[in-house]
């Protein structure tokens, strides 16, 4: 970070940019920190659970029994189901959430974020009032009612997250085709009559999706956090072991057996960091010239 | 806007399978068709769902939120019953958060490489990374068990409600139980605060009406809390606006680990039970409360910002 800003500039832009993105990201060590986090964390959850081969909701052992006791790395929690066969199968519910989510999200966010910025207007101004009414509204409790009435599948809560959270993508998608389709390329494509869906799709869309891309890493954090608040609030997949079910299941035995949530949650708390890290390091890889903010 | 919600929430609750009348059957271990259809009358489930609609719409406009099928009460009164709780938790945490967030954030960007900038900047994203209610168990197990100085969970203890006490006795007990569920959502919107407060400031501070003062020989002091902090800020205030409107989210999760009797544990409480006019009347009253803190984000920030005034 220490490096000033204007160093690529005296170089021959002649490097492919997602060379250069490379190595702009390499330089950021934290953002490095938490690439490696995140691919150890998905080999973890991948290949771990046909290692390890108790099924996590086997009751295993006694109820409670404390981490290192009679064999269970982790423990068991509150029926005597095995806490590490929990958290090694429940990763691949979690991350394929917190992955469908920032999808939809990121999906939803375009195609309002597209039309609107694209045509401006009527149009943006309905599009806007629309997105308005989904912004106000608090999106847990939202979300909580969309999975309290349409029964609590993975992906039902990945739907009822998307729904919640793609306002944010809409204006940020919006601003970025405001600037764009000033820009005289978007003119040049226009003046030899190009048609508006190709100037839309093919056109302006791909040179949003820079920043694109680093609000929907962005977006995978904020959704496997919502995941794991709306299982703690017992409003998860039952069926499916996840990390948020986990601690859902032992809210109310906190006392009894604390490992069974502090675990869990530690391993949100690093996906979720890793995470941050990526999008921070892609933030600064993808415009250099605006670290910092 | 209001309108629209309305609609959406009202249509949304209705489509959902099980309604009071199953609740309250399981309640009672199973009903007769007879009982059943009483009870679908008495609260109006027989009608058609477009008059059952319009009776809702002619209330909300004269401020009556329909009827809580669970409380038997009014769903207005029993939502401000629930509100100071609420109202009380997340405006300290507020203030908590941007003071602490504005004060550490400005001090790190004074050396932006240093040591301390570092420890905010990691103290941040470990807040922004973490999910509330963890953090909230956490404190809660340190706090409370391992280190037993605050309270479990509620609001007022048991034996004081029992014993009845004086209007201080009170008032330190609800502070007590304040401590930990505030010290959680700070630590959660301490993350964004201090981190906007960092950034801003390290962008005024490359300005050069800073570098004047500066060569005027003012004193560094001066020159970022007097001179700097007023354009500072205003990211601040403004994420600061919308956090209050973001209230929710956080509420429902921090106000169920703390047992906190505010509007999101209600919420939560409802959603279970399938109380649509309570759940349609939080969902009503907090957009209101969004809206509001909009305006009053606005309004704060023409006080910071002179400018704003002549557009």
């Amino acid at each position: 970070m220490k490096e000033g800003p204007h160093k690529d500039d005296s170089m021959v832009a002649v490097e492919h940019p997602l060379r250069e993105m490379w190595r702009v990201y390499r330089r950021n060590k934290a953002a490095l920190l938490g690439l490696f986090l995140f691919v150890f964390v998905l080999a973890l959850t991948l290949v771990a659970p046909h290692f390890y081969r108790v099924d996590p909701f086997d009751l295993a052992g006694a109820p409670a029994t404390r981490p290192g006791e009679s064999g269970f790395l982790l423990g068991t929690d509150f029926i005597g189901r095995d806490v590490l066969a929990e958290i090694i199968h429940g990763g691949k519910a979690t991350l394929t959430v917190g992955l469908v989510s920032a999808l939809m999200t990121t999906i939803l966010g375009t195609m309002f974020g597209a039309i609107a910025g694209y045509y401006g207007g009527r149009i943006d101004t309905f599009l806007m009032r629309f997105t308005e009414l989904f912004q106000v509204m608090p999106a847990l409790l939202f979300a909580m009612v969309i999975v309290a009435l349409f029964s609590a599948s993975l992906f039902t809560i990945a739907m009822a997250i998307g729904l919640a959270s793609w306002p944010g993508v809409a204006r940020l998608v919006r601003g970025e085709f405001m600037r764009i389709k000033s820009e005289e390329f978007v003119l040049a494509a226009r003046s030899i009559g190009t048609g508006e869906q190709y100037l839309i799709w093919l056109v302006i869309f791909p040179n949003a999706i820079p920043t694109l891309l680093v609000a929907a890493t962005m977006n995978i954090g904020t959704a496997i956090l919502f995941e794991a608040a709306l299982s703690y609030l017992g409003l998860g997949d039952t069926a499916v072991m996840s990390w948020g079910l986990i601690i859902g299941n032992n809210r109310e035995y906190v006392f009894d057996c604390w490992w069974a949530i502090a675990l869990p949650g530690l391993a949100i708390f690093m996906i979720v960091l890793a995470i941050c890290l990526i999008g921070d390091g892609l933030t600064d890889a993808i415009n250099p010239k605006l670290r910092e903010l | 806007m209001l309108l629209a919600l309305i609609t959406l929430t009202f249509f949304l609750l209705h489509i959902s399978p099980g309604d009071i009348v199953d609740t309250l059957a399981g309640e009672m271990g199973g009903i007769t068709e007879e009982i059943r259809l009483d009870l679908q009358r008495h609260y109006g489930l027989d009608k058609p769902l477009f008059t059952q609609f319009l009776t809702y719409m002619k209330n909300v406009a004269q401020g009556d939120l329909g009827y809580s099928f669970y409380f038997n009460e009014p769903v207005l009164k029993v939502v401000l019953t629930r509100f100071p709780a609420t109202a009380l938790l997340f405006l300290l945490s507020l203030i908590c958060s941007v003071g602490l967030g504005t004060f550490l954030g400005n001090l790190a960007s004074i050396k932006p490489d240093g040591y301390f900038s570092a420890g905010v900047t990691i103290f941040s994203l470990a807040g922004h990374s973490a999910p509330a209610f963890w953090v909230g168990i956490m404190l809660l197990l340190v706090f409370s068990v391992l280190i037993p100085i605050f309270p479990v969970v509620g609001m007022i203890s048991t034996d004081l409600i029992v014993k009845g006490g004086s209007f201080w006795e009170y008032l330190l007990d609800v502070i007590v139980h304040l401590i930990l569920p505030v010290a959680t959502l700070s630590v959660i919107y301490f993350a964004s605060f201090s981190r906007l407060a960092r950034a801003s400031m390290m962008d005024v501070l490359r300005t050069d009406y800073i570098r004047m003062a500066r060569a005027k020989g003012m004193p560094e002091h001066i020159v970022i809390f007097k001179h700097a902090l007023r354009n500072a800020a205003l990211p601040v205030i403004t994420a600061a606006g919308l956090r209050l409107g973001q209230v929710f989210s956080g509420a429902v999760v921090v106000e169920t680990v703390f047992a906190w009797p505010g509007l999101g544990q209600l919420a939560f409480q409802s959603v279970l039970r399938r109380d649509y006019p309570t759940v349609l009347g939080i969902l009503f009253f907090a957009t209101l409360m969004v809206i509001v803190s909009n305006i009053l984000t606005d309004l704060a920030y023409r006080v910071v910002d002179p400018r704003v005034k002549s557009v």
